[in-house]
């Protein structure tokens, strides 16, 4: 071999390795990396007991209730539903059917008291009238 | 070896690609130029308000183009630290070195326009969320690059060191565009994919891509005037140089 196509070979191999041990890394790390467990991984126990985590899904549709400063609403996956109580301000695009994520612990009654509650925008981007007209499409 | 690769490797002495990018640069420049006015005319006047973000989207067309930059330029740069490894050309380590500065910028940019974009969106200026880690962590790996260059006093051995950091880094650029999908992230997935249309109002998409086009045309025309000082400095005992800024 020339010096060159070893250098190569090193450099690809390199890499290679590399790029399988970055593999099995986040692979490892799986479940940490994610921002937030769904409704059903809390359901399965998958959820760190006694500790601060974040739940991520959709506000279900007609479940925001608000008592003075304190918003009680249920996030859904659509298979299962978590009661979430919060006191504070709510981003903007918080609406009931979006995607939210909050930050909290489960109480002893199965609520999730969030301390952070934060809007997930999906990757759509619409005028208002087409927006109308998806929404009168969806109606029929 | 054929015709044409002489040719091209000609370009790949300093002494010839120094007056190829002096010619060049006006022309990336007028082009920068170009799709840049008319991107941010058609992103602020013509594209229509979003339906649910309101005016505060407007923000892609900067923050989009920044951020794909920043992922591609990191590409480019390895290319050429792994070429000079391969190689050992001259130009190799001067071009890395000349694209690592306008790679950062872009990462920062990234990263600022979207924590201005979060908090009123989100609710949160950053969160830890696999997608602004990782951009995090390559806005971290072109300033490591450049320390890591500048430490180094004689160039080819900090092209050499600078090469391996650049090459270890690229396993990071997957990592930031895959990491809406393999992961649960904050961070919405991405608007334009090459196997299904655009979900984005046409104009919207316009105005990004004449953005993402302006941003092109800004890195290269940067990275070449960049590139021409780096000449200049590293071959300033040569005799070429003496003549060129006689």
């Amino acid at each position: 071999m020339k010096p060159r196509q070893k250098r190569i070979a090193i450099i690809v191999g390199g890499l290679a390795s590399l790029g399988i041990a970055a593999a099995l890394l986040l692979n490892a790390l799986d479940s940490n990396i994610a921002l937030y467990v769904t409704p059903t991984e809390v359901a399965a126990g998958k959820a760190p007991q006694g500790k601060a985590f974040r739940i991520g899904g959709l506000v279900k549709e007609g479940s925001i209730q608000r008592n003075d400063m304190t918003v009680r609403f249920i996030m859904t996956d659509t298979a299962k539903d978590i009661p979430v109580a919060f006191t504070g301000i709510l981003p903007d695009l918080f609406k009931e059917g979006k995607g939210a994520v909050a930050q909290g612990k489960l109480d002893a009654g199965g609520v999730f008291v969030a301390s952070e509650v934060l809007a997930k925008h999906d990757e759509n981007y619409m005028p208002p009238e087409a927006k109308a007209a998806v929404d009168a499409a969806q109606k029929k | 070896m054929t015709h044409s690769l002489i040719h091209w490797f000609r370009f790949a002495s300093p002494q010839s690609f120094y007056p190829l990018a002096g010619k060049l640069v006006p022309w990336f420049w007028a082009l920068a130029a170009l799709t840049g006015a008319a991107g941010l005319y058609i992103g602020f006047f013509v594209a229509p308000t979003d339906a649910q973000q309101g005016e505060g989207y407007r923000i892609i067309f900067v923050h989009v183009p920044a951020s794909w930059m920043s992922m591609f330029i990191y590409l480019v740069m390895a290319f050429w630290a792994g070429l000079g490894l391969v190689l050992n050309t001259r130009l190799s380590g001067m071009m890395a070195q000349a694209l690592a500065p306008t790679g950062a910028l872009m990462a920062a940019l990234s990263l600022w326009t979207g924590a201005l974009w979060g908090k009123p969106m989100w609710g949160a200026w950053w969160v830890w969320d696999a997608r602004l880690t990782s951009e995090l962590i390559l806005f971290f790996l072109y300033i490591g690059f450049i320390a890591l260059q500048a430490a180094i006093d004689d160039p080819r051995r900090a092209d050499k060191a600078g090469a391996v950091l650049a090459l270890v880094g690229v396993v990071n650029i997957p990592i930031i565009y895959f990491s809406v999908k393999w992961w649960n992230t904050l961070h919405q997935g991405s608007t334009i994919n090459l196997n299904k249309a655009p979900s984005m109002a046409t104009t919207m998409l316009w105005g990004m891509l004449l953005m993402a086009l302006c941003f092109w045309m800004y890195s290269i025309a940067v990275a070449l005037m960049r590139a021409r000082a780096i000449i200049l400095e590293r071959e300033r005992h040569t005799e070429w140089v003496k003549h060129a800024l006689d």
